[in-house]
């Protein structure tokens, strides 16, 4: 696996999540991914950087273009600093919320990529990573 | 500050949401739209997401939540336009709007509200 190119962004405010989904946003049309596979990418990106924000307290995207053989993808780690997830089991239920979403963001963002990956530990943060092959 | 715009056409309103709403923004208009639709004593709201490039689940529960307060003070909603990767993406996402009414176009989503409010009248003649 070689990595072609990679980039960050922070997750700071609420423009931050516009400006992290418009960042995806190039990354997919660059990679020339379906208009769903963007749209995919684009959705599962603005909910990680929303839970990041609203749960996280705040915290950053980390971009990285990937190339394996001939196939490309994009790697997004959503990384926080901020309560962590105490059960994991829960959070990754559908419906489930410790704030005022619809519980979708978790598991509603694990649906739209190929590869999905969480990290949390208590008082330690929470890092999330998905991938999407073109 | 920003604001989205709301035209009054008649009994109805209409929204046409043409940037990438951040989630105060969203909020926004959930309130304007409300009070909206108290000031004129609207029967219906349309709202034209055409060119919304992605519906995620914040933006999906302020649809759903105008949709029903909409419905407590006497208007029905319809979401129209809305693009088919972002309907795609939405119901993987878990999202499938129960209850929503959706049309393809305004013009359709138009003679959908006006049918539904005809039905409304009539069922309340009836009574």
């Amino acid at each position: 696996m070689s990595l072609l190119t990679k980039g960050e962004a922070p997750l700071r405010s609420e423009h931050d999540i516009v400006l992290a989904r418009q960042q995806v946003r190039r990354l997919t049309q660059e990679l020339k991914f379906s208009l769903v596979d963007q749209t995919k990418m684009v959705t599962a990106a603005s909910e990680l950087a929303r839970n990041a924000l609203v749960y996280g307290r705040g915290g950053a995207m980390h971009w990285e273009v990937l190339q394996v053989e001939s196939r490309t993808g994009l790697k997004l780690l959503f990384a926080d600093q901020g309560p962590g997830i105490p059960n994991m089991e829960l959070a990754m239920t559908d419906g489930w919320t410790s704030g005022k979403g619809l519980g979708m963001g978790l598991t509603g963002a694990k649906r739209l990529v190929n590869e999905f990956e969480i990290d949390s530990k208590v008082n330690g943060g929470t890092r999330v990573t998905i991938t999407r092959w073109k | 500050m920003e604001k989205i715009p709301i035209l009054r056409m008649g009994e109805f309103l209409l929204v046409t949401i043409q940037i990438d709403m951040h989630d105060q923004l969203a909020l926004k208009l959930q309130d304007d739209l409300s009070s909206a639709i108290q000031k004129n004593a609207s029967k219906g709201v349309l709202i034209d997401i055409s060119s919304l490039e992605m519906v995620d689940s914040f933006i999906g529960r302020m649809v759903a939540d105008i949709s029903g307060i909409g419905k407590i003070l006497g208007a029905e909603t319809i979401l129209v336009g809305m693009q088919p990767a972002v309907a795609i993406t939405l119901v993987e996402l878990g999202l499938s709007l129960p209850g929503i009414a959706t049309a393809l176009n305004v013009e359709r989503g138009m003679t959908l509200l006006r049918r539904k409010i005809d039905a409304d009248g009539a069922d309340v003649a009836a009574h």
